[in-house]
């Protein structure tokens, strides 16, 4: 690993804050996704039914 | 008419409905997602253990590869909103809302990523978190532009009106986009003008432009591989939202 330097920090933050955001992101399409999936599964079993 | 003798569609045609495009475009998800992680570890090992410091910024410019990556993104998916909105209003293509719709709240955080990480490049390298300088201010205006559409999206439930509507408002708001691109050379301002895409060429050494560009696309395939994804939830929500409707309609008979 390399020596960050006297800014280290303001590297370490900028990075993780962009980890957190993107993988929120990731996150949040991936749950939308599911529960988007599984609503249309049971309206579709109700129908069928 | 049999199937052998039906006019053959194009692709711009077959695209048109939504189940076709989920399952034509579903088979590039995992590719997408495998490109994807690939760049990035690449662009991380090389922004981390293989480029070096600059001479003046010294370690700092690694925040360049996480900030141009996003700034860049922010106004490529306004790009991809505004096509996505001639597409609505003069084509009709039944998927240019769902795309619009998808990429907001993409852009959003891509937008707001930029301007994290410019503020945290800038108090070393300024010495001040934030400016209302042309680049800066215009690029949050951008963020409330996104997060105004999100909103207009929430407040309609006929996604189709919605649609019309949100897409003249984003052909409205595209006018932010040349003037982020051009504010660094339009005003005095203290964020540094082009340094990559230049006509005379970029003015960065081989050894930094390699990490950038490589989390450049990592960054991009990124957006590509969400947006796909969240199109396809835009169409499954819509069927939902179809399916509830034909069946209180119904229980109303």
């Amino acid at each position: 690993m390399i020596g960050l330097g006297p800014h280290g920090v303001f590297i370490i933050w900028a990075y993780l804050g962009v980890a957190i955001g993107v993988a929120g992101l990731i996150g949040w399409t991936l749950y939308d996704a599911r529960t988007t999936a599984k609503k249309l599964a049971a309206l579709e079993a109700r129908r069928n039914a | 008419m049999s199937l052998e003798t039906a006019p053959k569609l194009n692709w711009w045609n077959r695209i048109a409905n939504p189940g076709q495009f989920v399952i034509w475009t579903k088979p590039l998800l995992w590719p997408l997602v495998i490109l994807t992680t690939a760049l990035f570890a690449a662009g991380l090992y090389y922004a981390f253990f293989n480029s070096p410091e600059d001479y003046q910024m010294g370690d700092t410019v690694r925040i360049m590869y996480v900030h141009v990556p996003n700034a860049w993104l922010s106004q490529f998916v306004y790009g991809v909103m505004t096509i996505s909105a001639l597409g609505t209003l003069v084509w009709r293509h039944p998927m240019a809302d769902v795309s619009m719709k998808a990429a907001a709240p993409l852009g959003a955080l891509f937008t707001a990523l930029a301007l994290f990480t410019g503020s945290l490049w800038g108090r070393p390298t300024w010495g001040t978190f934030w400016e209302w300088d042309g680049r800066m201010t215009s690029t949050l205006v951008l963020l409330f532009i996104y997060l105004g559409l999100i909103a207009l999206w929430r407040a309609f439930d006929d996604q189709l009106r919605a649609a019309r509507v949100i897409a003249v408002f984003t052909l409205v708001g595209a006018i932010n986009i040349p003037i982020i691109k051009f504010s660094v050379d339009w005003w005095s301002t203290l964020h540094q003008p082009a340094s990559v895409f230049r006509p005379d060429g970029p003015r960065m050494p081989g050894s930094i432009l390699i990490p950038l560009f490589v989390m450049f696309f990592a960054f991009t395939f990124l957006f590509l591989t969400l947006h796909l994804k969240a199109m396809h939830t835009e169409v499954k929500r819509r069927r939902v939202m179809g399916l509830q409707r034909r069946m209180a309609q119904g229980g109303a008979a």
